[in-house]
């Protein structure tokens, strides 16, 4: 049996599972419910009301109501107008529309216009069986799941036991006349307003959550739904009240079973954020609790609404608590103003200096912690927390110190841990996230910095008898380097915990690829969220062994997993996948001539035109904020986040680029090359060969139009007999990084240190972006008249690539070596490579530009030994040093 | 609708329980055996249009029109040719033939002056294919044939503006789709189809308006038949036109309880793997699919090959993704042979319990 879910569509399907818990109906899109939209609508002004729909469904509303339902509109005409309108617009036709209506002809109109799978609001028993069978009916031939409301010839239901008795008369004539699908029933057993001063009006809420627990304990298939807001029409002009109202009525009804509201999906108050005094009047309002409730809740509404007038007096109104709480509230809303005052304070208040710091700083951080590991925090607030903890640590650390030589007290904290980016690698913003976030819940970090050698990471944790080891790295050759830690800490007979982090990590190559090298726990951490959970489990005696059992589990499921991974994907032979390349008629082909061969240096390139070349979005994952930019400075849950570390950002870069903190340099090339094999060779002016740039062919088994692509697909083979050429790039943002790093970290301020690293990459990403613009437009010049805006550079929709070594379409880092001896990298732009061959500066991007109008991004994947054979020979490396290098590409385990 | 009794009850239960059995064949394409007929206006035009208009109906317009590539009407003007097209895929294994009636509403007939003639073609459209099938039924009787009346999307779309200026404006509404479709249908059930197959739906609120006909008029009729429907993913974006996932689709259309769900045209087989898929999970119906031959070349032609065709379409079926396969442009029965060669020893995919009454 299929399970009898709900399943709607807009241009998406919108399945209706237990596990959505409710279902956000926007309700803005309503003529009456919203004057604004109303006025759009009269006004004619459907291009601005096509936008409150947008609003709608970016601020999480999951469907969408639409109502004409208006004396001076043209109901069924402003109905089609706008669902036509919306239909065009992808953002909003995703989402299911809800037809709302109380006229037939209007709903009717609605549902002639939803290639989608809608719902119509609503029908009801009002004109008598036959009305309500016959529209059913046709509901059901439009193809439309229904909200049948709880009236019928007697009027609208207001006790529990009508709207009960109404809706299963209702179910029975749909499912037994006319086999209405019973997940396609919604009943709604309207919502009244309540605490209107009426007596009869005080139960309504409660008869509406009992009416639902009984409908859906009767028809578990069915849905129960309500316009929210009428519950506290009384409160019109109190938007605080009544949203606690609606959040309080929610949270019981939700639990009664309803699944379904009409809401304003932007303004949904979280219950546990409704303050207290006023959560328990409105609770008495809503549950009917007591004759006075409506007079009590009135007693106190007027001082919430004048609250939202005084933001200013109501943002200072914590400096009146005391001391404990202000600094809570310091460390919770990362406010970094008061915190030497406030510490030396409390500092005066105990009798160790210590004690501030077990006491209320911890506390306060505890609050953080929790409130970040339950997701209603997110990483940029716990940073700035963490800022605020450092200084108030650094305040009282000549005290501490002072106390220490006095009384010999260490005190405690939950344990020590090592971290480092492995030996090769310099990449270092996820693992300070990481080490901030431990600091945050009383772990004493140890921060080795990049490039870290394994023995230094193991002697020091020896000195400090570190509880746990962690690992980072960005670049596939680091997590060889990983394993090679891993191997030294069993040879060198360590007990203590191994983590494992960073961007190209993953659980199944630490659990294929490490942990069988170390006895002790070897853990993948997937981001800053889990590492606080992992590193608690791993220093409790209470957790380890249960938490390891899990963990040894899994992982040697994975493994189990890898061993029995069938043929799924074979790979094809060298041979074939040749014989199947991307080629094209090179005799008819043009190579277009590069305006400026040769190298062109570019020095202190100018931030602020890069700045407009910025592409947010990997910014904002850095972050662990989920999301595309700009959606993500409205979004429903980590908007409020995003659009505050977005103004920090922006004022950041206003000084980056103002006091010169950063200086840009670059250097571009272009050199003949001729396609030789899967190697490209590339030649000097007088012809003489310069270099052989190896690359990798993918092995798939594509059908036979589909070609197994190589880079050197891409440039004119030697026989074509024309010249054809390639480029290279290399540029870099972070010059000069290193004085404002130290400085920021002197101050305690990792957020600012993260956030300068984070800038400092994106203007590296928009330089090379910038720069390979303008070589299609002016230096190679074969588009001269381009003209994209950012988003279709982000996008990639223009002319040729710009893949980098290391990247997928050319995995082997090595060959970055190449590039920066053609391109005379290091002098020129000073980015040196590591032994692991990343950059450093770390903000530097580097590559090959091809410009054949076919080339393409693509992805190598695995390939096999014979590949990696016939690759060796061309590098002139043993197998093994391939397959060192080659790792992640393998599609066999080496001996 | 679903409550309806069947016209043909006897006929339905023999389909469904063959569809349980086996992996059933569609026919291929209509267009690509017409091309080698290399047919002239001439041959088109027949002698009741010999004028370039119709001489049998008073009230036609005066003039002359073209009347070459107008398909549908060689079913009037050409039927040897028609019929020998469903002959010789029946011949090549196909279990259901499908009947020459892509463009056979008053929309699509209204680019040669022709809309009058919507109920008669198919009519005569589902007569042609029906004898074709009864023939050989006749000869083979063990291996029962089915005409599958095609109502094809039209010429425009309900849920998209021609005018890029007017993203609202609609150059059709769903009431007038609704009535083509009505007055289509008609014809192919009164002609003898044993299904109504809605096809090629690039815009689900053309199909949604064609089910919506079906359902008004199975109400009329006190009895309905099957139906299967066939949605086009466009591109590799893998989308509808109208810009639906596969997914959305199906809960679009799954209001029809029809016998099918599936996809047609627009990609060849390889591309529309992941697609049929989704629907193969998620279907509580059977699920057919008929690519083309490929894409098309620089030339517009279709050069997947039969055998090429038969392996993408051979895993398909071992995936236990398929109740019903056939092919779409550039197919013939070359390509259908093979493809039935390739799925014979397959299973069907499996229904769960409850679906049958979805039929």
């Amino acid at each position: 049996m299929m399970p009898r879910h709900t399943r709607l569509s807009g241009l998406e399907p919108l399945v209706i599972t237990p596990d959505l818990l409710f279902v956000n109906v926007g309700e803005r899109t309503n003529v009456t419910g919203s004057a604004q939209f109303k006025k759009l609508i009269k006004e004619d002004r459907y291009e601005e009301a096509v936008d409150v729909a947008r609003q709608q469904v970016a601020n999480g509303a999951q469907i969408i109501d639409v109502n004409m339902d208006e004396g001076l509109i043209d109901s069924e005409a402003a109905m089609t107008r706008y669902l036509n309108l919306i239909a065009a617009e992808p953002d909003i036709a995703r989402v299911p529309v809800m037809v709302d209506s109380s006229k037939w002809t209007v709903i009717e109109a609605g549902l002639r216009c939803l290639q989608g799978k809608g719902i119509v609001n609503s029908i009801s028993m009002k004109e008598g069986e036959d009305v309500f069978l016959e529209h059913a009916r046709k509901v059901q031939q439009y193809g439309a799941a229904v909200v049948v409301m709880a009236f019928d010839e007697q009027g609208q239901a207001d006790t529990c036991e009508r709207k009960v008795e109404i809706c299963s008369r209702a179910y029975e004539l749909l499912t037994t006349r006319l086999d209405f699908a019973r997940e396609d029933i919604i009943f709604d057993p309207n919502i009244f307003a309540i605490a209107t001063g009426i007596e009869e009006h005080n139960n309504y809420a409660v008869d509406f959550i009992e009416a639902t627990r009984e409908i859906k304990r009767r028809f578990p298939d069915t849905h129960v739904s309500g316009g929210v807001s009428n519950v506290s029409f009384s409160f019109r002009g109190n938007n605080t009240v009544r949203e606690a109202i609606h959040s309080v009525f929610l949270y019981h009804a939700i639990q009664a079973g309803m699944d379904m509201g009409i809401v304003n999906a932007g303004a949904l108050m979280i219950y546990d954020d409704v303050p207290e005094e006023l959560r328990d009047r409105v609770e008495d309002v809503v549950l009917n609790r007591r004759p006075d409730a409506t007079e009590r809740l009135l007693e106190i509404a007027e001082k919430f609404k004048a609250k939202k007038g005084e933001v200013v007096v109501e943002n200072l109104a914590w400096r009146e608590k005391s001391v404990r709480e202000r600094l809570s509230h310091a460390l919770v809303h990362g406010i970094d103003q008061f915190v030497n005052e406030d510490t030396e304070e409390a500092r005066q208040l105990s009798t160790r200096p210590l004690d501030v710091i077990e006491g209320p700083l911890m506390d306060g951080m505890n609050v953080v912690g929790d409130l970040f590991g339950a997701g209603k925090m997110f990483l940029p607030q716990v940073v700035k927390s963490a800022r605020v903890m450092k200084k108030a640590v650094a305040y009282l650390l000549p005290y501490i110190e002072e106390e220490k030589l006095r009384t010999g007290d260490m005190g405690k904290n939950n344990g020590t841990i090592v971290m480092a980016t492995v030996k090769g690698d310099v990449h270092d913003i996820g693992k300070n996230i990481v080490g901030v976030v431990l600091r945050c819940n009383n772990f004493e970090v140890i921060d080795l910095g990049v490039m870290v050698p394994a023995q230094k990471i193991l002697d020091t944790a020896r000195e400090h008898n570190a509880d746990i080891i962690g690992l980072s790295g960005l670049i596939t050759p680091s997590l060889e380097e990983m394993s090679q830690v891993a191997r030294e800490m069993q040879r060198q007979d360590f007990h203590i915990p191994l983590l494992i982090g960073g961007a190209t990590t993953s659980r199944a190559h630490t659990a294929l690829k490490i942990e069988p090298h170390y006895k002790s726990p070897t853990v993948w951490v997937k981001d800053a969220s889990r590492a606080v959970g992992v590193a608690q489990s791993l220093v409790s005696k209470d957790l380890v062994d249960a938490f390891m059992t899990k963990i040894r589990a899994e992982y040697a499921e994975v493994r189990e997993r890898h061993r029995n991974r069938g043929p799924g994907k074979q790979l094809v032979s060298l041979e074939k996948a040749r014989s199947q390349r991307f080629t094209c008629d090179w005799t008819n082909y043009q190579p277009p001539q590069p305006r400026q061969p040769g190298i062109t240096v570019f020095d202190e390139y100018d931030l602020a035109e890069l700045r407009t070349y910025i592409d947010w979005t990997p910014f904002f994952n850095a972050w662990e904020l989920a999301g595309r930019y700009p959606a993500i400075l409205t979004d429903d849950i980590v908007g409020a986040q995003a659009s505050e570390l977005f103004r920090d950002a922006q004022s950041m870069l206003d000084r980056i680029i103002a006091e010169r903190w950063l200086s840009a340099r670059g250097v571009i090339g272009f050199w003949p090359a001729a396609q030789a094999g899967d190697d490209t060779e590339v030649y000097g002016a007088d012809g003489a060969k310069l270099a052989t740039l190896h690359h990798l062919r993918q092995q798939v088994d594509k059908p036979v139009e589909r070609p197994d692509f190589s880079l050197a697909d891409f440039v004119a083979p030697k026989d074509a007999s024309k010249q054809d050429w390639i480029g290279g790039f290399a540029v870099t943002a972070g010059i000069g990084i290193e004085e404002h790093v130290k400085r920021f970290e002197a101050a305690h301020d990792d957020y600012s240190s993260i956030l300068l690293k984070a800038l400092a990459d994106r203007l590296a990403e928009a330089f090379a972006e910038r720069m390979h613009e303008r070589v299609r437009r002016e230096f190679w010049g074969y588009v001269p008249d381009e003209t994209l805006d950012n988003e279709a550079l982000i996008n990639e929709t223009y002319r040729g690539i710009r893949p980098a070594p290391g990247y997928p379409a050319c995995p082997d880092h090595t060959e970055k070596r190449t590039l920066f001896q053609l391109l005379d990298a290091t002098r020129n732009t000073g980015i040196e490579l590591t032994e692991g061959y990343a950059m450093y500066p770390t903000a530097a991007v580097s590559g090959w530009y091809f410009s054949h109008p076919d080339s393409q991004y693509f992805v190598v994947g695995r390939i096999t030994r014979e590949q990696v054979d016939d690759y060796a020979k061309r590098k002139g490396w043993t197998r093994e040093e391939t397959e060192r290098w080659l790792a992640p590409n393998l599609d066999y385990d080496p001996d | 609708m679903s409550m309806l009794p069947w016209l043909h009850p006897e006929r339905v239960a023999l389909l469904e329980r063959l569809l349980r059995e086996r992996i059933l064949i569609i026919d291929g394409g209509m267009g690509t055996m017409l091309q080698r007929h290399e047919l002239d206006e001439t041959a088109f035009r027949g002698e009741r249009f010999e004028a370039g208009h119709d001489s049998a109906q008073a009230h036609d317009h005066p003039g002359s029109c073209d009347l070459k590539g107008n398909n549908d009407l060689l079913t009037l003007t050409n039927p040897d040719i028609i019929r020998g097209v469903h002959e010789a895929y029946l011949e090549a294994g196909a279990d259901l033939v499908e009947t020459n009636t892509f463009n056979s509403t008053r929309i699509s007939q209204a680019d040669y002056h022709l809309e009058h003639l919507a109920y008669e073609l198919n009519l005569a459209g589902a007569r042609l294919a029906r004898a074709a099938c009864d023939a050989i039924e006749a000869k083979t009787p063990d291996k029962p044939r089915f005409v599958i009346g095609v109502l094809g999307p039209t010429s425009r779309t309900a849920s998209l503006s021609p005018d890029v200026n007017d993203p609202g404006f609609r150059n059709v509404k769903f009431e007038e789709l609704a009535l083509n479709y009505t007055e289509a249908a008609s014809g192919l059930i009164d002609g003898g189809a044993d299904i109504v197959m809605v096809e090629t739906i690039f815009d689900t609120l053309n199909a949604k308006a064609a089910l919506f006909a079906l359902s008004e008029l199975f109400h009329q009729r006190g009895n309905r038949v099957p139906v299967m429907i066939s949605g086009t993913i466009t591109d590799r974006s893998g989308r509808t036109l109208s810009g639906q996932t596969a997914e959305a689709f199906y809960y679009s259309v799954q209001h029809a309880r029809p016998l099918s769900v599936g996809l047609n045209c627009a990609l060849g087989a390889a591309d529309l793997r992941p697609h049929v898929q989704v629907l193969a999970n998620a279907a509580s119906c059977f699920v057919s699919t008929h690519p083309n031959a490929g894409l098309p070349n620089a030339f517009g032609e279709y050069d997947e090959t039969p055998e090429q065709m038969a392996s993408v379409i051979g895993g398909f079926a071992r995936d236990g993704l398929l109740n019903l396969v056939g092919g779409c442009c550039g197919t013939t029965p070359a390509h259908i042979k093979a493809i039935a060669d390739a799925v014979r020893d397959c299973a069907p995919r499996a229904l769960s319990s409850d679906h049958s009454k979805a039929a």
